[in-house]
């Protein structure tokens, strides 16, 4: 039976992260594949670590579509690290929120006294996914690998038509819900018509994402990116989706890319598909000891919640509000929230949704609504729609920017939160000790 | 005539295999000596009498097969005479072995070279460990020889000619697997399999190796003369006849006796007995034993550092960054700002892309090169190498952030060309850790490594220098802590008398052909304008000011209109996609006189440099001035040389330059100490 209030049962640590610059894709597959990212992510990290890489417990990233030779890619990462043989490693796959849960893992792992020191994150190299042969082309390949005679060759032959070689775009598969057979766009279109949120509300929210993110990069307050270096040298230092010179007259002339013609969500006001990583190194209070550990944060509590697919968007809301009920917070207690922008439209409907008197008693069983959050405190440095939300990175690269934000701000009391396509929501709380 | 058998060891198994284990007495490493060779014979006699089903010859050594003949005996040789009756006595027993009646296999695990890769070849089969240390070769033209016990014959005859004449003229070792592709061993196998595999292959004789097709027309009469041609041509480009004739007559052998195996045996022999006679061979197999004294410096084992920071991303920190990456060490390479960075992940890229056949192998060297713009590798390093651009009071600032933060027992190093490190190491609590590890541009070119001591510098951390360059495969010379150390100081007074010539009007291209001539691997004027006059200057200014020599005025000319040489396009030579335009009408004038300035002046400055203790023997200054300039390697090093033509008459001659030229040419003090 689980812990009545729902604590991790030990301390769990935050000691440090890392993370990539998240890199647009452009249309083809960039410069690095998941595992570089991982490693580039992590390194740095290490170097900073007064332990060495051999001594973690276990290493565990979350990822969605690492390449089709980078399977289990932790335990990839984990040995091009330089872990060594020893350290076992584990990939874990909760879509969007898989980077959230790798860090969740992690926590339980050492709360439940089974690891001391964890390396956990998340990875994804969105435009690596690969396209794949339609089933009905990988048929006539097997019949042809089959057929024995001339004869049977030249049958098989027949069967061959150029529309057998129209590829699979696996990202897009990735990105539609195979139960509801709604793209993730049409979800978030669907509940910003639950709430009535508008196409200006949006584009309003994703330009503020931008220029809060630019005054971020500006003013170095996201310490936690360390630069990656291509093939030919070239070095990669800030997110680079970013569009200082947005505006909303710009954003008001794209098309709806999901409902067609009459849809509000655009490329505009979505999140970008982008690559990154995140890395973090957690721990537990005696290897805090042991090692002399700095403390970013601490770990205290994590809910996950599941909703309709068609509305997979409103699952922040569906988490935030039990976490808040069972560590007994109220809003106002919060300092810093992140949510993760999948789309301006599904982060302003979850606002909407945790303000609504009705939402709140008759979907979250409350008596009245969890309150409003203020966007001054919401996502400060900016969002997935301004620096990109590589699915399976999100969830640890919120954490961690959180925990960085609350050192930032000597503020206490965070929460971290994002959809998960699939119809889930996930939200993590977190706390420091400030000075 | 029955040798007692101590060397081989024979075995025979449950299937009729006879098992010959050469385990040499008394060294680790198997070499055919005489003796060797004469334990083997009369094993054949006994064989001869009463064959097995197989044999497999293999090593009883953990670090390889067979590392070639025994040089050594090569320098008792006396007379081309006496050559002949050495190679025609291993000729006959590899023929010999040749045509035993059972089945023969060598199995190769490790180093395989020059004799033992004749020796492998005069088997019918050969099985080749596929690891890391497996490398299989025929070096032999590396100490001014080639094959002579069959080999040439034999690998002509079974393996393309493209190829077998490749490894012969380079002398490039192949792996296990490189082998395999190009038929010079049948198979490569993991050790798991390796017996297994020599075992099946001597109970169950496959077809053997033969001549793919393509290789047997390049190897049709008129054909042979054009690719022979075409080849020499090829390797003009890098060794000059009159100065590395083995090539050449490797492909003259070839060329006209392929086809008459006898006949191609008889010349084979032949030509060897008439290389190893001159002065040439004896010079490179001096190089060889410098070679191998620098590689035992040091005791390697005493220092196993696995984490290298480097401080500062030029070309010269970048590329020291990814050699250390690319030998296996983890690095973490430090500037001040990510763009810094660049250009050594770069280069670093085009080294692994290089140097490292597979994406796992590139990947895996990337992983070790760690960007640290922070400096955290500082606190995790067992050495940093300091190599940013000479300025003191950067380096203070540097030494004096680092010095709290590193290990205990972790080396500074700082690869400093022209700032005494007595100057650098004031700054420091602790002056005994400071050492310098000079490179040389490029790194991943050149071999040696000057290990630089002040009167201050503990003997811990100067054995720790040592060892650490042995870990990252470059030869280590230690010297002492004075300007320009050894090879500059000793390359810079030739540079400046090339470019005295040059303001004298003497042609570039007749000052670079004299010092070519002489056996230098580039020009001094060309080699100048590589290495970028900027920097010839700058060196050329340190030293001036320690050692009066004079800076003429041609080099202050160019740097002043930046004419920089290769890097800017145009220097003393103009350049053409990166290559020099020479005049090929230029007027040579007095080519004897030109190389004698030029090499006066590096003689000169030798032998000063012996006075000084700049380092501590005759030898070490020869193994220093041929890896770290490329002196000419069949003249054994300046000293040698010296000694070779004669010391009292080369001071003499000097001495008439010195009225002739100036004051420049006075013989240094040091010259009595040459004989010595």
């Amino acid at each position: 039976m689980a812990a009545t209030n729902k604590k991790y049962s030990k301390p769990v640590y935050l000691v440090d992260g890392n993370r990539t610059p998240f890199l647009k894709a452009r249309g083809r597959p960039g410069p690095f594949k998941h595992a570089d990212l991982g490693i580039y992510a992590a390194r740095s990290l290490l170097l900073r670590m007064p332990f060495a890489a051999t001594e973690f417990d276990e290493v565990i990233f979350g990822s969605t579509m690492p390449g089709p030779d980078e399977a289990n890619i932790a335990r990839i990462v984990a040995l091009r690290l330089g872990c060594g043989d020893q350290v076992p490693a584990y990939t874990v796959h909760r879509n969007c929120a898989s980077g959230m849960q790798a860090l969740d893992n992690a926590a339980m792992s050492i709360a439940s006294g089974r690891s001391d020191l964890v390396l956990a994150g998340g990875i994804e190299a969105m435009s690596q996914a690969p396209l794949l042969f339609h089933p009905k082309m990988v048929n006539w390949l097997a019949d042809w690998w089959g057929a024995k005679s001339i004869g049977q060759k030249f049958k098989v032959l027949g069967g061959f038509s150029p529309r057998l070689l129209a590829p699979v775009i696996a990202l897009l598969k990735g990105l539609t819900d195979p139960v509801v057979g709604l793209n993730m766009g049409q979800t978030a279109e669907q509940i910003a018509y639950r709430f009535g949120i508008t196409r200006d509300q949006m584009d309003q929210f994703a330009l503020e994402s931008h220029l809060k993110l630019h005054q971020a990069q500006q003013d170095n307050e996201l310490p936690e990116v360390v630069p990656v270096f291509d093939s030919r040298g070239k070095v990669y230092h800030l997110d680079d989706g970013v569009r200082p010179d947005s505006t909303l007259e710009k954003l008001a002339k794209l098309r709806p890319a999901f409902d067609k013609p009459y849809g509000l969500v655009t490329p505009g006001n979505s999140a970008q598909i982008t690559d990154g990583a995140a890395a973090l190194v957690m721990a537990s209070e005696a290897a805090v000891k042991k090692h002399d550990l700095p403390i970013l944060a601490r770990l205290v509590s994590t809910e996950w919640a599941a909703l309709s697919p068609a509305e997979m968007g409103l699952g922040p809301a569906h988490a935030i509000a039990p976490l808040l009920k069972s560590q007994r917070l109220k809003v106002s207690d919060i300092d810093y929230w992140e949510i993760n922008e999948a789309f301006a439209a599904q982060v302003l409907a979850v606002l909407a949704a945790l303000n609504d008197k009705d939402y709140c008693k008759q979907q979250l069983g409350l008596r009245s609504a969890v309150g409003e959050i203020p966007l001054e405190r919401l996502n400060i440095h900016g969002g997935g729609v301004s620096l990109g939300h590589p699915v399976g990175a999100s969830g640890a690269r919120i954490v961690l920017h959180l925990a960085k934000v609350l050192q930032q701000k000597n503020a206490s009391t965070g929460v971290a939160s994002l959809c998960i396509g699939g119809g889930q929501g996930g939200a993590m709380l977190i706390e420091r000790s400030t000075s | 005539m029955s040798e007692t058998i101590v060397d081989w060891q024979s075995h025979s198994d449950d299937d009729g295999i006879l098992w010959l284990t050469l385990d040499q007495q008394d060294t680790d490493t198997n070499v055919l000596s005489i003796s060797v060779l004469e334990q083997l014979d009369s094993l054949l006699d006994e064989i001869n009498n009463k064959p097995p089903t197989a044999i497999i010859f293999r090593s009883g050594k953990a670090k390889g097969f067979i590392a070639g003949a025994d040089i050594n005996e090569f320098l008792e040789v006396t007379s081309t005479q006496e050559a002949l009756i050495m190679i025609k006595r291993g000729q006959t027993l590899f023929s010999r072995i040749e045509s035993l009646p059972c089945p023969t296999v060598a199995l190769i695990e490790g180093f395989c070279m020059g004799g033992g890769t004749e020796l492998a070849l005069a088997c019918d089969y050969r099985v080749a460990l596929d690891d890391a240390g497996t490398r299989i070769g025929l070096p032999e033209v590396k100490l001014g020889i080639h094959p002579a016990y069959g080999g040439l014959v034999r690998a002509t005859s079974m393996i393309n000619p493209l190829q077998s004449l490749e490894i012969m003229l380079s002398g490039r070792a192949l792996t296990a697997s490189a082998a395999r592709a190009i038929g010079l061993v049948d198979k490569a196998q993991p050790k798991r399999q390796i017996e297994r595999a020599a075992r099946n292959v001597a109970l169950t004789p496959p077809d053997r190796q033969s001549m793919p097709f393509i290789g047997k027309v390049l190897s049709l009469p008129g054909i042979r003369n054009l690719l022979a041609g075409y080849m020499k041509k090829q390797v003009a480009k890098k060794a000059p006849r009159q100065h590395y004739p083995a090539p050449y007559a490797i492909l003259d052998v070839w060329a006209s006796f392929y086809g008459n195996d006898k006949r191609m045996m008889e010349e084979e022999a032949n030509s060897v007995a008439r290389l190893i006679q001159g002065s040439k061979v004896r010079s490179l197999i001096r190089v060889f034993f410098l070679q191998t004294r620098l590689k035992g410096l040091g005791d390697k084992k005493s220092f196993n550092p696995s984490h290298v920071h480097v401080i500062g991303a030029g070309t010269m920190g970048g590329d020291i960054a990814a050699w250390c990456a690319l030998r296996g060490f983890n690095v973490t390479l430090q500037d001040r700002e990510a763009k810094y960075l660049s250009n050594a992940f770069k280069r670093a890229q085009q080294l692994f892309g290089k140097r490292l056949k597979t994406t796992r192998e590139r990947n895996a060297a990337l992983d070790r090169l760690i960007p640290d713009i922070d400096g955290d590798g500082v606190a995790r390093a067992d050495v940093v190498i300091e190599a940013i651009f000479e300025d003191i009071d950067a380096k203070h600032a540097i030494y004096k952030d680092i010095e709290p933060r590193m290990k205990p027992g972790a080396v500074l190093a700082t690869n400093t060309s022209s700032i005494p490190l007595e100057t650098l190491a004031t700054v420091l609590k602790e002056p005994d850790r400071l050492v310098g590890i000079h490179f040389f541009n490029p790194v991943a070119m050149m071999p040696l490594v000057e290990i630089v001591r002040t009167a201050s510098s503990s003997e811990e951390t100067v054995e720790h220098a040592i060892a650490f360059t042995q870990h990252i495969g470059k030869l280590p010379l230690p010297v002492k802590s004075s300007p320009g150390f050894l090879v500059n100081r000793i390359l810079m007074p030739y540079l400046v008398e090339a470019f005295t010539l040059y303001d004298e009007g003497v042609a570039p291209e007749a000052i670079d052909k004299a010092a070519t001539d002489f056996g230098m691997p580039m020009g001094p004027v060309e080699l100048a304008d590589t290495v970028g006059l900027d920097i010839c200057q700058s060196v050329a200014q340190n030293l001036s000011a320690a050692y009066g020599i004079g800076l003429p005025e041609a080099l202050n000319r160019f740097v002043n209109s930046k004419q920089l040489g290769k890097k800017s396009g145009r220097g003393f030579y103009n350049y053409d996609k990166g290559k020099p335009v020479k005049d090929k009408d230029a007027d040579l004038g007095d080519q004897k006189t030109i190389q004698n300035r030029l090499v006066f002046r590096l003689l000169n400055e030798a032998a000063a440099c012996l006075k000084e203790g700049i380092v501590t023997d005759k030898d070490l200054l020869d193994a220093g001035i041929i890896f770290g300039t490329g002196f000419a390697p069949f003249r054994g090093g300046p000293m040698h040389h010296s000694l070779q033509e004669g010391v009292e008459s080369l001071v003499a001659t000097m001495s008439d330059y010195e009225t002739k030229f100036g004051e420049r040419f006075h013989p240094a003090e040091g010259w009595s100490l040459v004989t010595e």
